[in-house]
């Protein structure tokens, strides 16, 4: 890990020797990264820009010739309307309970990892998978292979237990969404705390040992403090991936009984109802969100860099 | 380095240190193992239910023992009529091929400026790739959209190839930065006074030793690629559908069709956890964008 930082830190000194001019090194050292710059600019900036534009147009792709500025019309219409406020609320309470859900499993499963016993990679492995089943094809399997209130296995198990009998996704359509996403999540958030669960420093937990603190002691006062920038980090990036999720809600609920969350009402106001101006005012909520969870995010991102740094 | 020590811990462990082992050791063990057994049990049942016939597969209680057959992945693969997979299959191999591609020539030159030899400020353009990962997708969506509609881009595999590039570019120059970083400055500098070039310093001397790196990277572009739903859904149709849009095909019950649903969802996956398993060691600091090793 030290490593990382070396490098840069130490590597100007390596091209020292004498060049003809200052300016032509520099952009000598800037063209490798030009290409990557550009196209991230305009593949991904560009046509940010564009909505934000749109979102402030009354624009029906239906009746194109009624294009019109409404300034913050869209915006107003967007925060009023039940429907879209609706989704706001789903989609914070989807990505909190999944995040949630998935941190606590995975912290679980990753202090259970973090011990030795037999066949360890083995189950390292089983717990994995379920993060590398294609999201739709998930969803598919929660969907009717899972959930389905005839023959699906969940009902099939509760049979056994002369269990009931619940019609999952009508009864809870949204956790049933939450469940399947929690179940993918769970590995994701378990292997970043695991990683960090491994970078304990391992002499002073010993120390602590020898001192005479016990399990509970050694958790509450070394490693949950050690592990809560992984927490912060796997809680982020978590939010930033399922804040944005299409594929599940798409799948499982089609967006109905309740469970339409913001990007799946921006697909459909505009891939369904055409209204262009009102999906970019919704998209641009979804930013701005993205962007409060993005600047916490960078900043627990750049404060392990830094730590890096600082260790080199 | 304390970035191998982390790595090599768990394989000096799994060569067993079979000293004493305290009973209640031995129990959180056995309840890792149920957590694993647990988790997997819905693949395990995807896989085995794809083998039944739809009959057995739609029964309750679930017949964990009925006969095997291959009928599912022939209803799948459209012998029984319905839509072939195949055109989608390979729509999503070029697209996830392709883009992985663009985005390891666009990567490796820029993360070679932002490590091996730095440009000013090479911490705020790594934040700045970063940044465009946080913009959510549906917010350039529409406008993306309407591009493609006006230029006549629409059901063209080569737009998802180039949205998939914009969407792995950040992942693969954080990963690949770090990578690169491992490579000790020592070393360059020795080849550097042996008189060796640019070109050979990189295919000597940086290559072999970021190799794993670039390949774990490149796997993980492919997963997302291969994995994408929402571009491919709203910018597709006949010709460039990919096999996600294939899958949502299934969406609507279509009677007794549990063992293709089943067939359908494993062969699409397949490759997806081949390259996971084989990215394994790595998957954690792509996933946390480097930040975590």
């Amino acid at each position: 890990m030290t490593a990382t930082t070396t490098a840069p830190i130490a590597a100007p000194s390596v091209h020292t020797e004498k060049r003809p001019s200052g300016r032509m090194r520099a952009w000598a050292t800037r063209a490798p990264l030009l290409p990557a710059l550009i196209f991230m600019i305009a593949v991904t900036q560009l046509p940010f820009v564009a909505t934000l534009v749109i979102s402030f147009f009354d624009w029906n792709s239906l009746y194109p010739d009624a294009r019109s500025f409404t300034g913050f019309g869209n915006y107003t219409e967007v925060l009023t309307d039940a429907a879209l406020r609706k989704s706001v609320w789903t989609t914070i309470l989807l990505t909190v309970t999944v995040v949630l859900a998935s941190l606590i499993l995975g912290l679980g499963l990753a202090l259970l990892l973090d011990r030795k016993f037999r066949g360890r990679g083995v189950v390292r492995t089983l717990l994995i998978a379920p993060f590398l089943v294609v999201p739709v094809a998930a969803a598919l399997l929660w969907k009717h292979v899972l959930y389905n209130p005839e023959y699906g296995l969940l009902n099939g198990l509760l049979h056994y237990v002369g269990g009931p009998q619940p019609d999952w996704i009508s009864n809870t359509p949204l956790l049933a969404v939450e469940m399947s996403l929690i179940w993918q999540w769970t590995p994701f958030m378990m292997l970043i705390l695991l990683a960090g669960l491994q970078s304990r420093d391992h002499q002073q937990i010993e120390a602590a040992k020898v001192d005479g603190a016990g399990p509970w002691q050694v958790f509450r006062y070394l490693t949950l403090p050690h592990l809560r920038r992984y927490l912060e980090l796997g809680a982020l990036l978590g939010s930033i991936y399922i804040v944005q999720n299409f594929d599940a809600v798409f799948t499982i609920t089609s967006g109905g009984l309740g469970t339409a969350n913001l990007p799946y009402t921006v697909y459909q106001s505009f891939y369904q109802a055409h209204e262009n101006g009102l999906a970019s005012a919704a998209g641009v909520l979804v930013v701005i969100g993205s962007i409060i969870i993005a600047t916490f995010a960078l900043r627990v991102v750049s404060s392990l860099f830094r730590e890096e740094v600082g260790r080199a | 380095m304390s970035a191998t020590a982390i790595r090599v811990r768990p394989r000096s462990t799994e060569s067993g240190h079979p000293g004493p082992r305290r009973p209640r050791g031995r129990g959180l063990g056995l309840v890792a193992w149920l957590a694993g057994i647990v988790f997997f049990l819905p693949i395990a049942w995807m896989a085995l239910t794809s083998f039944h016939s739809e009959e057995d597969a739609a029964t309750n209680p679930p017949s964990f023992g009925a006969a095997l057959t291959l009928d599912g992945y022939r209803e799948f693969f459209g012998t029984g009529g319905g839509a072939s997979p195949w055109p989608s299959l390979i729509n999503s191999t070029v697209a996830s091929l392709v883009s992985t591609l663009l985005v390891l020539l666009l990567a490796l030159p820029a993360a070679y400026a932002l490590s091996i030899r730095p440009v000013k400020k090479w911490t705020d353009v790594l934040f700045f790739f970063l940044s465009t990962k946080m913009l959510p997708v549906v917010a350039g969506l529409l406008p993306i959209y309407l591009f493609a509609k006006n230029t006549g881009m629409l059901d063209n595999i080569w737009l998802l190839v180039i949205l998939y590039t914009s969407m792995n570019l950040p992942i693969a120059v954080w990963m690949m930065q770090s990578f690169l970083s491992e490579v000790p400055v020592a070393i360059i500098e020795a080849a550097q006074i042996d008189g060796a070039k640019l070109p050979t310093i990189l295919a000597r001397v940086v290559a072999p030793i970021a190799l794993p790196g670039i390949a774990a990277t490149a796997l993980i572009c492919f997963i997302f690629s291969w994995n994408e739903l929402l571009f491919a859904r709203v910018l597709t149709g006949v010709v460039a559908e990919t096999a996600p849009v294939f899958l949502t095909g299934f969406i609507t019950s279509q009677g007794l069709f549990l063992a293709k649903v089943c067939a359908a969802s494993l062969v699409i996956s397949l490759p997806v956890l081949a390259a996971g398993f084989a990215a394994q060691d790595k998957l954690v600091q792509g996933l946390s964008l480097g930040a975590v090793k």
